[in-house]
C-alpha cells in the first residue's frame, strides 16, 4: 500500500504544487526518491484488536511484541510489500484468564506457532490517501488471504504511518471457540508506524 | 389429574419432580467435570455454557415447583409415619426446595460478577442479563464458594432423600416412592 500511495501521492503533490496547492504539497511533500526506501516497523505501533460479543461489548486487547517491515519501490509500485509478524504469547486483556485462554490450545496455541505471519500480495489505492493491503496472514498452521483497508496517518522524510483496520475470521484458523457467543470476527485496528532505515 | 389429590401427586408435580431430579444430576456432573484442572479449554468453555443453560433451565422449574408446592394441597403422609420422621421429611423437602433456588441463583451470580464478563446466552438463544452486582475477583470468589458449598449440600441431601425413598419402597414396602412415579388417580 505505501509504495503505491507514496508514488500517486508524490505525483499528486508535484503536479498540485505546479499548479495550485502549494499549501497541501508543503503538508506531505516527500519526493518519490524520498518516501522509497525501507522501513521497519516501531515498538510505539499499537496492534489492537476487538472481538464483538453478544449483547454487546466484547474481548478487546492487544499485543505488545511485533516485528514488520514496509519495503516501498519506486520504480514498480506491486514490487513493494508489507510484512508482519506478531507473537500471539504477548496478547494483553486485561484478564489473566482470558490471556492464558487465548495462549492456548483453544485459540493461539502460541507454544506450537509462536508467530502470526501477514506478507502483502497486493496494493490498491482506494482514495487520496487510502490503500486495501491483500496479503497471506499465517496463524496456527493455517495461511489464507486476508485484506486490510490502510489509512496514510503520518509522514515525514524519516517515519511513515497508517491507521490499517480489518476483519478477520477466526474460524478459518481453527479458533472458532466461543461462537457464537463471541463474533467470528476479530476486528483490527492498527496505527502501524515505520521508522525509515 | 395434573393436580395433587387427597393422598397422591398430580402429574405436574410427578413431571416436575423428575425432570428437575434429572437436570441436578446432569449439572453436578457437569460442574465436576468442567472444573477439572486439566480439562481442554474448548470442552471446558463448552460445558460452562451447557451448565449455565442447563442450570437456567432447572431454576425456572424450581421456581414453578415452588409456586406449584405452595399453592397445591399436599398429599397425606403415608401411613405408619411417625411424627418425627413426618418432621424430618417436611424439614428435608423444604431444604431441598431452598437448596434448589439458591443453587441456581449463586451460579447466576458468579456468572454474574465474574470479571471473564462471559455473557449468559441461554442454549445460544437469548441473552440472560447478569444481575446487578459488581464485577471484582473477591466478589467472585465469594460466589464460587457459595456455588459449590451448597451444590454439594444439595447433592448430599438429594442422596439421603433418594435413600430415605428406596427405605421405603424396599424395607418399609410403602407408597412413598411409588406415588411419585406415577399418578393412580389419573383414570379418577
Amino acid at each position: 500500500m505505501s509504495a503505491r500511495l507514496t508514488t500517486l501521492t508524490a505525483i499528486l503533490i508535484s503536479l498540485a504544487g505546479l499548479v495550485a496547492h502549494p499549501a497541501l504539497s508543503e503538508a506531505k511533500a516527500p519526493t518519490l526518491d524520498d518516501a522509497a526506501g525501507r522501513y521497519d516497523i516501531e515498538g510505539s505501533s499499537q496492534i489492537n484488536f476487538k472481538v464483538g460479543q453478544v449483547g454487546g461489548g466484547g474481548i478487546s486487547g492487544k499485543f505488545t511484541k511485533f516485528t514488520g517491515t514496509f519495503q516501498l519501490d519506486s520504480s514498480d509500485i506491486g514490487k513493494s510489500i508489507v510484512e508482519f509478524a506478531l507473537y500471539p504469547e504477548t496478547v494483553q486483556t486485561g484478564e489473566a484468564r482470558i490471556e492464558n485462554f487465548l495462549r492456548s490450545t483453544a485459540v493461539f496455541d502460541s507454544a506450537n506457532y509462536p508467530k502470526i505471519v501477514f506478507r502483502s500480495t497486493k496494493i490498491t489505492r482506494t482514495g487520496e490517501d487510502t490503500a486495501e493491503i491483500e496479503g497471506n496472514l499465517t496463524a496456527k498452521g493455517t495461511t489464507r488471504t486476508e485484506h486490510f483497508d490502510a489509512t496514510l496517518t503520518k509522514w515525514n522524510r524519516r517515519v511513515i504511518g497508517f491507521h490499517i483496520q480489518g476483519g478477520v475470521y477466526r474460524t478459518r484458523y481453527n479458533m472458532s471457540v466461543g461462537i457464537p457467543i463471541y463474533s467470528n470476527v476479530v476486528e483490527f485496528d492498527m496505527l502501524v508506524n515505520g521508522q525509515k532505515h | 389429574m395434573l393436580r395433587n389429590g387427597p393422598d397422591a401427586f398430580g402429574w405436574a408435580t410427578i413431571l416436575l419432580h423428575w425432570a428437575i431430579a434429572l437436570l441436578i444430576a446432569g449439572l453436578l456432573v457437569l460442574g465436576y467435570v468442567m472444573t477439572r484442572p486439566d480439562i481442554d479449554p474448548v470442552l471446558q468453555f463448552d460445558l460452562f455454557q451447557w451448565h449455565k443453560s442447563f442450570g437456567f433451565t432447572a431454576l425456572g422449574l424450581c421456581i414453578i415447583r415452588v409456586l406449584w408446592w405452595l399453592a397445591n394441597r399436599h398429599p397425606a403422609a403415608v401411613a405408619g409415619l411417625s411424627v418425627r420422621e413426618r418432621r424430618a421429611s417436611f424439614i428435608v423437602h423444604i431444604l431441598l426446595l431452598c437448596l434448589t433456588l439458591s443453587v441456581p441463583v449463586t451460579g447466576w451470580a458468579l456468572a454474574s460478577t465474574s470479571t471473564l464478563d462471559i455473557p449468559s446466552f441461554y442454549f445460544n438463544l437469548v441473552v440472560i442479563p447478569p444481575l446487578p452486582l459488581a464485577k471484582s475477583a473477591v466478589a467472585e470468589a465469594l460466589w464460587t464458594t457459595a456455588h459449590a458449598v451448597l451444590a454439594y449440600g444439595l447433592a448430599g441431601l438429594v442422596l439421603l432423600h433418594a435413600a430415605a425413598a428406596l427405605h421405603h419402597h424396599f424395607i418399609r414396602r410403602d407408597a412413598v416412592l411409588v406415588r411419585m412415579l406415577h399418578n393412580r388417580w389419573r383414570d379418577g
